[in-house]
């Protein structure tokens, strides 16, 4: 199987005033497709470097990045964001949607800049799909401002999703939602890679990162620790038992 | 491919904002509403003029008499007889560009019909007078060569004479004395208003040009000769043949003093005209000055716009929006802001225009040509303006823009 992600020795380097801020300092790493893969670590450990790296938001002062095949280190803007529409779907910590534009028109949006014509209605059927895969379809022609931050979230994963791309990359989808919200989030994401779609998240959470598969955990632009997940949790029972516990707490009051 | 999304997406933006839109749009809208207003007002006035001055006649030279000094002291012209009949026989029959000549003697003086008197301007013309005119009758015919040859006392009268003398009927046919001429009314000219200097053209009565030198004013020399050029193109030519066999015909040397003058249609016309250019050319830099104004109007909303929607642009640039398509998305906002904007102000400059026509009874006209030139500008300064924000835009680092607060 090719890797969707295959990084060979990754290396970024900010020259920022007198100092070089070496962020990223030689990364080797290769995700398959169908992993579901927590990048861990704290703050200034080189994690949102490497993320935007991945999201081919940046590109690596040295080394050698391929995505779904293809090399990306030479790729120029336009190229990189072709690539970003086609291969990436992008979830984020704050949601990012449009405000006043509906959620029906937030994950039309990636479309827009297809580079084959998409008619106007199959964007529309293509879009409701997606929302009726994270279960929002009944709210397509709601507002954010009109949607929970669950709710919120899942358009931005049917907006990751509606180009069907090789890979979806969350930074921090749950750091602005309740422990609950994440963990239907969580289960959102588990659903969608149990369907095959390879996942990287970006999160400091442990728990959460429980949910994942695999986790990679850096310190000052490093890899330190690269295992499979021990005893992943499932968000349908953590859900279960969580509902439970608040169920006893009703109970005993 | 990509445009008609991208329109959309422009339009909602505007929509989003409607208060700033409009007002951002008020600036081309005062400035173009301000140029076609003013430009179908004095387009109208023009085109009067233009009007009144070809109703003098077809491709028509005047030559009138010139100064003359009299012991020292210079006078206008116009003041010395030094046309003759002969004059005006010699450019008929010598030269080529002309198709008619009227040697014209004219006086102010008191005719009578019946128990009626009426002061008017009686001028001696030739048959060919009409034509150069360009002036119908309504009913009868003009005076002939024959009559002519003949000095016969017969007369065509103007409209205001009819008024004035033969209130209730029909005066073809009926005698008028003119300086004790009796004259026979062989034909009634059709009105033809106010000259461009507001003089009433139809005070007057037309009798062949012997008629009036040899028995009506009794005088030998000519106050005017209108010359019909071929067409437009010859008359400057005419012109200027006139020039050169006149200095033959009176002796006068190439270069020096001449006792005639030579006018064409043109000349009178470009004098009239003169205020209307000068207006034309202080509206033309109003335009500038105000379409400039309203540019900038738009370029300091798109750039606040952009520095707003910095975030908005991140996420775009996330999904794989091109810096391309970034930009064209301003591009078009901005342009479509100034076109809408410079439409309306079209639109309420030709209504501020016909209201004023309408309150003042001044003529009023807005020319197709300056409603593109309106539009067109419009729509230069849109992208103008709107191209600096939009770069910036379309410049900016996704990573930086997705982080902006």
């Amino acid at each position: 199987m090719n890797p969707v992600i295959k990084l060979e020795d990754i290396r970024k380097t900010y020259h920022t005033g007198e100092v070089d801020v070496h962020a990223v300092q030689g990364i080797s790493l290769q995700i398959l497709p169908g992993e579901f893969v927590a990048i861990m670590g704290a703050s200034g450990s080189g994690k949102s470097t490497l993320m935007n790296l991945i999201g081919c938001l940046d590109r690596p002062t040295s080394g050698r990045f391929d995505l779904d095949g293809i090399d990306i280190s030479t790729l120029d803007r336009n190229a990189l964001a072709d690539i970003r529409n086609r291969k990436i779907g992008f979830v984020f910590q704050g949601f990012n949607l449009l405000s006043r534009t509906s959620a029906l028109e937030n994950v039309e949006m990636p479309m827009l800049y297809s580079h084959q014509h998409i008619p106007a209605q199959e964007q529309r059927r293509r879009a409701l799909d997606a929302l009726e895969l994270v279960g929002l379809a009944q709210r397509a022609d709601h507002y954010p401002n009109q949607l929970s931050g669950g709710q919120q979230q899942r358009v931005a994963i049917a907006r990751a999703l509606v180009n069907q791309p090789a890979l979806l990359l969350a930074d921090e989808p749950t750091g602005n939602l309740d422990s609950q919200t994440s963990i239907e989030i969580m289960g959102v994401f588990q659903k969608l890679n149990d369907q095959g779609i390879t996942i990287i998240m970006v999160t400091h959470e442990l728990d959460i990162a429980r949910y994942t598969k695999r986790t990679v955990v850096l310190r000052d632009g490093r890899v330190v620790t690269d295992e499979a997940v021990q005893n992943r949790l499932r968000a349908e029972t953590e859900l279960h038992n969580l509902r439970e516990a608040q169920q006893a707490i009703k109970l005993t009051s | 491919m990509r445009i008609l999304a991208t329109l959309r997406t422009a339009l909602r933006a505007l929509r989003r904002n409607k208060m700033r839109t409009v007002l951002t749009m008020l600036g081309m809208i005062i400035g173009v509403g301000a140029v076609i207003a003013s430009v179908s007002i004095t387009s109208g006035a023009k085109q009067q003029v233009e009007q009144q001055i070809a109703a003098l006649g077809e491709n028509m030279l005047l030559i009138f008499p010139g100064s003359f000094s009299s012991s020292g002291a210079r006078l206008g012209w116009g003041n010395w007889h030094s046309l003759q009949l002969e004059d005006a026989l010699a450019i008929q029959t010598q030269l080529q560009g002309v198709i008619a000549v009227s040697p014209e003697n004219r006086t102010r003086t008191q005719i009578i019909a019946g128990n009626q008197n009426w002061n008017t301007s009686v001028q001696g013309e030739s048959p060919e007078y009409l034509q150069i005119r360009q002036w119908p009758l309504t009913e009868g015919e003009m005076f002939d060569a024959q009559q002519v040859r003949t000095a016969a006392k017969v007369c065509v009268i103007g409209q205001t004479d009819v008024k004035e003398l033969f209130p209730n009927e029909d005066p073809l046919g009926k005698m008028i004395r003119i300086r004790d001429v009796p004259c026979q009314i062989i034909g009634v000219l059709q009105a033809k208003g106010l000259s461009p200097m507001g003089q009433d053209q139809d005070d007057i009565v037309l009798v062949p040009y012997t008629t009036e030198l040899k028995r009506i004013n009794r005088e030998d020399w000519l106050d005017t000769i209108l010359v019909q050029a071929v067409s437009q193109a010859a008359m400057p030519i005419v012109q200027q043949e006139i020039t050169s066999l006149l200095i033959q015909r009176h002796h006068l040397k190439p270069d020096g003093p001449r006792d005639f003058l030579v006018r064409s249609q043109e000349d009178i016309a470009e004098a009239a005209t003169a205020t209307a250019r000068v207006m034309s050319v202080l509206l033309a830099g109003i335009a500038a000055v105000s379409l400039v104004v309203g540019g900038i109007g738009i370029m300091n909303i798109m750039l606040v716009s952009v520095t707003e929607r910095t975030r908005e642009i991140g996420i775009r640039m996330a999904v794989g929006a091109r810096g391309g398509d970034i930009l064209v998305q301003f591009l078009i906002e901005a342009v479509t802001l100034s076109i809408i904007g410079g439409g309306i102000g079209i639109a309420s400059g030709m209504g501020a225009s016909r209201l004023v026509g309408s309150l003042t009874h001044w003529p009023t006209l807005t020319p197709v040509v300056w409603v593109v030139i309106a539009s067109l500008s419009s729509a230069i300064i849109g992208v103008i303006s709107g191209f600096y924000p939009a770069w910036k835009a379309s410049k900016l680092d996704p990573i930086e823009a997705l982080r902006y607060e």
